[in-house]
């Protein structure tokens, strides 16, 4: 079962002090740079291309073809940005990423900027994470003393500066124009489309905006060409992707596979469910797409896959949540995060969350009737589709797809006047049975 | 034209002007959206998710917001499908939740789009059960303004309107999420000049006018549409009144001038009209020395007969008439016939010695009107600081430069508010202003850049006199020279109300009704119609001044003036008009002007008679009657013809009829009428041309005084100066600005001064003991004085300043 694991981003994890330019370049690091260098800066965007590398942000957008849409003819500096703001809950692979090997991400920045022609790329990162923005700003600069970033890089001519910006802490900053507001020093709200990033972007200018992973990923495309990617994957979801296990597997963490693998196969990794348990739901992208149950067990985690179960791909946040959770508790707990973390720009969004946690918090407590069960529904109807940007969709998600499955135990609430469940039984500590 | 594309709404094929958004395509052919943040004035954010409606284009079929969208060929828009009306019943269900339905106490409600959009648009009842969301009732964020964040469904468009339109970005949302509140920043309260155009556009009662307050619903509101008088930009107003009571102005959406907005000082300077200080009876001077209240025959009498005495003893010229500015064109112009016609006198001026050439001012080369701004590839400013005292045109100024633009230049001694956006600042000495323009021309040195720009048009130039102390002249100076520039046209402006409208009637000794010069031909005219001889030019309002000083003028009419406050040398003016022998005054208040006149003469005021007025451009617009004026006051027409009458002529009428009779007699006003004025297209105006192509710019005279000895002083006007205006009504006075002497930082460290201690500044004509402040600003060399706060400094170029020993901080 290991030979389904591909460690591409994760392969200097346990390489001791894998995080220094020493380390990483004795593992062929900075070397996918003079290849790129060698190429014209459109064939590093059709190698991209060809290589069929989508988004790993959660949009699953064709990386090859975003950088594609920057106008060279537009006379502003372009700028690449990248969205290391991972803050959707259960997601966390861009953060151990930077903290494992903040490296490969540098140099997938510069070939990235090389090729959509930018001198200037930003590497935003959430705020919170002080120890990651310490380690990625040190690789910075470990790579500018090599030489690796400044003025002539390399001597290929081309000159960039990295700049590591700490988000002041909004989950709607990794919303991308959000963030470009955030960047630009003003109030984190998503922006008007068009125009897009792509024409006008940071200080309104060509922009790219990638995710971590996504970026992380160039370097070794370059190295090892499209081809070996688009060996991986499935047919419209190629390469290999960060998994993140969460919640009740008994070795949770982060496995690097082809994207198409089943949960059932990272289970089988991940050493199972929590011991004497069984799987009730888990969410395949974090906590905005919808969450699915074990007769999902072998959804091929493709964009495709996931997407045909009537959910999506999202971040492959997979947080897993066994027999003695609480889907309404849970569900509340995540309205709540959206509740929180709405911006407050558009009507839906930000009276809808707020509303919803005060129906739901109603539900959970066993203060309601079966009809508000359609009210939740309704509420959420009137916010999907109709916000401002996909926050208020997501929050949506658990709220949709968890009544979908679990009516019965929505009702149960009601009919016992409460919750059913023991919420200490689903602790981590709940087999240490104490007794007087 | 522009391109137009065919789409469909609600089955029925309209065409639009491409790119128009879907919002404004369907409201022009006769189907609403429901909205809250969109405006049709300002850039569109799709915030509030309330014009949703159902498109099917060629990519598929779904909910779009239609203030966003841009209209499309072939297009289909659906804004009653069920889907639709799902949508913003949900969206203004998600509003209602927290919004605290207190309507009834609400002075929003009976005019509010939330509650007229959810009666027509909006769930019948709302499922939500639990608490609202509660913040402190009414806050106030300003001297004028209040807000109330329950009421607030964050549209967003008072924060855009301040960042967008105004540049004055101080109030902005804060907190996120469901806490998201608008609100000032700490220890800085919403001091705009435009707060108020905020509570007029808030959707719902969360932006109160402190000004209006309480004070009626708008059920109870008698409305006449008007025109705006307190500044010379003429923007369009609804004027409400209750019980005979002005209690509030809204600006009406003219395209060539106001674009829906409105000053503060406009908005909220009414209440002058109610002040207690107003005169509600005539006064005459009785035999005790003191103004006693007189019966109107009584006072007319005395009038008439002290007239008619300095005319007996002095002949007519001894006569002279200030004012008109304030005044409607019909009282301008029946001033200017009173003057001329019935006293004989070519001494009158509706300037107070504090404006530019009125010829200048009438002239009819290369001139521009306001909407030349949306087309200019270049604007230039040297003038006035616009938002000090013509704020609606720095408005359009500064959309041109930020929104659509234009190239913006700015020549002033110190910073004015339209800095920011301007491409070129050119800051210069009071005084140095002839030479700048010599450098200017020749486009010497840093003035290369701002040379070539001007080469750039079309170019709109406008021109006013920067401030007091600079040379009436160089406005004319520049308007020749830009009128020599391809394609450049001027709007040549001055302050006050309608002092574009009295000059345009001829009150000015060098200008007859009409925009016409006051030379034999001109005045031959004239008397034909009048039928009286028409004098030769007498004096301008300085030469006024100086005559009733030595005695040569003997007698002074005051039609709404106050030189004793707006003369640049106010002292003087004031010893001046003491001097007189005889003085009657048609005025709302007892000023420092007229305090010592022998009759006073109460008149209605601005909503208390009809007429027109004519703005910085020569647009006339109509001025209504919407309530009476304050006891025994009367049109200023009728008093000035009942005058005329009892010296022996007569004015030909009423309002109405003067009218008319302007119509026929002022060739630039030929095709004006009341009528044409209230309908159709006359109600945004009709601009006034003379037939012939009009006069021509004027020679700019004497330009370079002797150098100027010490500090240039600089007198410019601020908004909220202590005029009558500003200090008559209660809510204006608490805004009332204080007097400043401000000093570059170099001159201030050489003087000795730091900020906040007192400095004394001298001239030859008097001085004055101000607080200093350090403003970085300025050329060096100059201080700079806001005009118009009761000191005694003149308006001498030089002057000195000394910080006062001892000058606490």
């Amino acid at each position: 079962m290991v030979d389904t694991l591909t460690p591409v981003l994760t392969d200097m994890w346990d390489v001791d002090c894998g995080w220094t330019l020493r380390a990483y370049e004795s593992k062929g690091g900075y070397r996918a740079l003079d290849k790129a260098f060698a190429m014209a800066p459109d064939d590093v965007i059709t190698a991209v291309k060809d290589s069929g590398l989508r988004g790993r942000g959660g949009a699953g957008f064709p990386t090859g073809m975003k950088w594609g849409f920057i106008p060279q003819d537009n006379p502003k500096p372009k700028y690449l940005v990248v969205n290391a703001d991972e803050s959707e809950p259960g997601t966390c692979k861009d953060i151990p990423l930077m903290m494992g090997n903040p490296h490969v991400l540098v140099e997938g920045v510069i070939i990235s900027a090389y090729a959509i022609r930018a001198n200037m790329a930003f590497i935003y990162v959430r705020g919170e994470v002080l120890h990651v923005i310490r380690r990625v700003q040190a690789a910075v600069a470990e790579a500018y003393a090599a030489g690796h970033l400044g003025k002539d890089i390399h001597g290929s001519g081309f000159d960039l500066d990295v700049v590591v910006h700490a988000g002041a802490g909004a989950y709607i900053c990794g919303e991308e124009t959000a963030l470009l507001e955030g960047l630009e020093g003003r109030r984190g709200q998503p922006r008007l489309r068009p125009p897009f990033p792509a024409v006008a972007g940071l200080y309104a200018s060509p922009t790219v905006i990638n995710n971590v992973e996504s970026i992380a990923s160039v370097p070794s495309i370059v190295a090892r060409g499209a081809e070996w990617f688009a060996s991986m994957g499935t047919e419209k979801s190629k390469g290999f992707s960060i998994f993140s296990l969460s919640g009740h597997v008994q070795k949770p963490g982060q496995y690097e596979a082809p994207l198409g693998i089943t949960l059932r196969e990272l289970l089988d990794l991940a050493g199972g469910v929590r011991e004497g348990h069984d799987l009730k739901f888990w969410t395949p992208g974090g906590s905005s797409t919808p969450l699915l149950t074990a007769q999902h067990l072998e959804v091929p985690l493709d964009f495709e896959g996931v997407g045909a179960a009537g959910s999506m791909l999202g971040t492959r946040a997979l947080q897993i949540f066994d027999d003695t959770v609480c889907v309404v508790r849970a569900v509340l707990r995540w309205t709540e995060f959206y509740k929180h973390e709405s911006c407050g720009k558009c009507t839906p969004c930000r009276e809808g969350t707020w509303w919803l946690v005060q129906t739901l918090a109603r539900l959970e407590k066993g203060q309601g009737i079966e009809a508000d069960l359609e009210l939740l529904l309704d509420q959420c109807d009137n916010i999907l589709g109709r916000s401002f940007c996909a926050l208020g969709d997501g929050a949506t998600s658990p709220i949709s797809s968890s009544i979908k499955y679990f009516r019965d135990e929505y009702l149960a609430h009601l009919t016992q006047g409460g919750c059913p469940f023991d919420p200490a039984k689903s602790t981590a500590f709940a087999t240490e049975e104490v007794t007087a | 034209m522009s391109e137009m594309v065919k789409l469909t709404i609600d089955g029925k094929e309209v065409e639009v002007p491409a790119g128009e958004l879907i919002i404004k395509a369907a409201q022009d052919h006769g189907t609403y959206i429901p909205r809250f943040c969109w405006h049709p004035r300002m850039e569109p954010v799709g915030m509030c998710r309330m014009c949703l409606v159902e498109v099917e284009t060629p990519r598929g079929r779904g909910l779009v917001t239609a203030c966003t969208q841009r209209v499309a060929d072939g297009v289909l828009v659906d804004t009653k499908s069920d889907m639709v009306k799902k949508a913003q019943e949900g969206v203004l269900e998600f509003l209602l939740i927290n919004h605290p339905l207190d309507c009834p106490v609400c002075d929003r409600g009976g005019e509010c789009p939330l509650q007229d959009q959810t009666l027509s648009h909006g769930p019948g009842e709302s499922r939500f059960v639990e608490e609202k969301r509660h913040f402190e009732k009414p806050i106030p964020i300003s001297d004028l303004v209040m807000l109330d964040r329950e009421r607030c469904i964050l549209c967003a468009r008072c924060t855009r309107f301040c960042d967008e339109i105004s540049g004055d970005p101080l109030i902005e949302f804060i907190d996120r999420g469901n806490y998201t509140q608008v609100n000032t920043f700490p220890d800085e309260p919403f001091a705009s000049y435009f707060s108020g155009n905020t509570v007029q556009i808030c959707p719902v009662g969360a932006l109160t006018a402190t000004p209006y307050r309480f004070r009626a619903r708008p059920w109870d509101l008698e409305a006449v549409e008007s025109t705006c008088t307190m500044c010379s930009v003429g923007c369009r107003v609804s004027v409400q009144a209750s019980q005979n009571q002005v209690l509030r102005l809204l600006a009406v959406d003219s395209e060539p001038v106001s674009h829906g907005w409105l000053c503060d000082k406009g908005r909220f300077g009414y209440e002058y009209l109610r002040s207690p200080a107003r005169l509600a009876a005539p006064l005459v001077r009785g035999e005790d020395g003191e103004l006693h209240e007189a019966s109107w025959g009584d006072a007319l009498a005395t009038a008439a007969s002290g007239i008619k005495d300095v005319i007996d003893r002095h002949g007519p010229s001894a006569v002279a008439g200030l004012g008109g500015a304030r005044s409607t064109n019909e009282e301008a112009y029946a001033f200017g016939k009173l003057l001329r016609s019935v006293i004989g006198t070519g001494s009158l001026d509706a300037r107070i010695g504090d404006a530019i050439d009125p010829v200048l001012l009438a002239t009819g080369e290369s001139r521009a009107l306001i909407g030349d701004l949306e087309t200019a590839k270049t604007v230039l400013v040297w003038g006035p600081d616009l938002k000090e005292e013509l704020p609606v045109l720095y408005l359009r100024v500064r959309r041109a430069a930020s929104a659509l633009g234009a190239t913006l230049i700015v020549i002033h001694p110190r910073s004015t508010g339209l800095d920011r956006e301007a491409t070129h600042v050119v800051r210069y000495r009071p005084g140095e202003g002839a030479a700048l323009l010599d450098r200017l021309g020749k486009g010497e040195g840093d003035l290369a850049a701002v040379r070539a720009a001007l080469d750039e048009g079309p170019v709109v130039a406008i021109i006013g006199r920067g401030g007091l102390t600079e040379a009436p002249g160089l406005a004319s100076a520049v308007a020749a020279f830009v009128a020599g520039l391809p394609g450049a046209s001027i709007l040549p402006v001055a302050r006050r109300g309608n002092v574009h409208g009295a000059i345009d009637m001829g009150v000015a000794p060098g200008l007859l009704p009409g925009r016409v010069a006051a030379d034999q031909a001109g005045r031959d005219t004239l008397g034909e119609a009048w039928g009286t001889p028409v004098p030769a030019p007498g004096r301008d309002a300085d030469g006024i001044i100086e005559g009733l000083a030595d005695g040569s003028v003997r007698a002074l009419i005051m039609l709404g003036t106050d030189p004793a406050a707006d003369h640049p040398h106010r002292a003087r003016a004031t010893t001046a008009i003491t001097a007189a022998e005889f003085v009657v005054s048609l005025d709302l208040f007892v000023t420092d002007s007229n305090r010592g006149a022998d009759v006073i003469l109460p008149v209605e005021a601005f909503s208390e008679v009809e007429g027109t007025v004519t703005n910085i451009e020569g647009r006339v617009q109509k001025v209504n009657r919407v309530a009476p004026g304050t006891g025994q006051s009367r049109p200023a027409v009728e008093v000035l013809g009942d005058l005329a009458s009892r010296l022996g002529g007569s004015l030909g009428g009423p309002a109405d009829a003067l009218a008319k009779e302007i119509a026929e007699v002022a060739p630039a006003y030929r095709e004006i009428t009341w009528d044409g004025l209230a309908w159709g297209e006359g109600r945004d105006g009709l601009v006034a041309a003379a037939p012939d192509g009009g006069l021509p710019i004027p020679e700019p005279g004497e330009l370079t005084g002797p150098p100027v000895a010490g500090m240039a002083l600089h007198l410019g006007r601020v908004l909220y100066d202590a005029g009558t205006m500003v200090t008559a009504g209660p809510s204006l006075e608490k805004v009332m600005a204080t007097p400043a002497a401000h000093l570059h930082p170099d001159d201030a460290s050489r003087l000795g001064v730091t900020e906040g201690i007192a400095v004394t500044v001298k001239s030859r004509s008097g001085e004055a003991v101000i607080p200093a402040i350090i403003d970085s600003s300025l050329a060096p060399g100059t201080v700079y004085v806001p005009f118009n706060f009761g000191l005694d400094i003149g308006a001498d170029p030089g002057v000195e300043v000394v910080p006062v020993t001892g000058g606490e901080p």
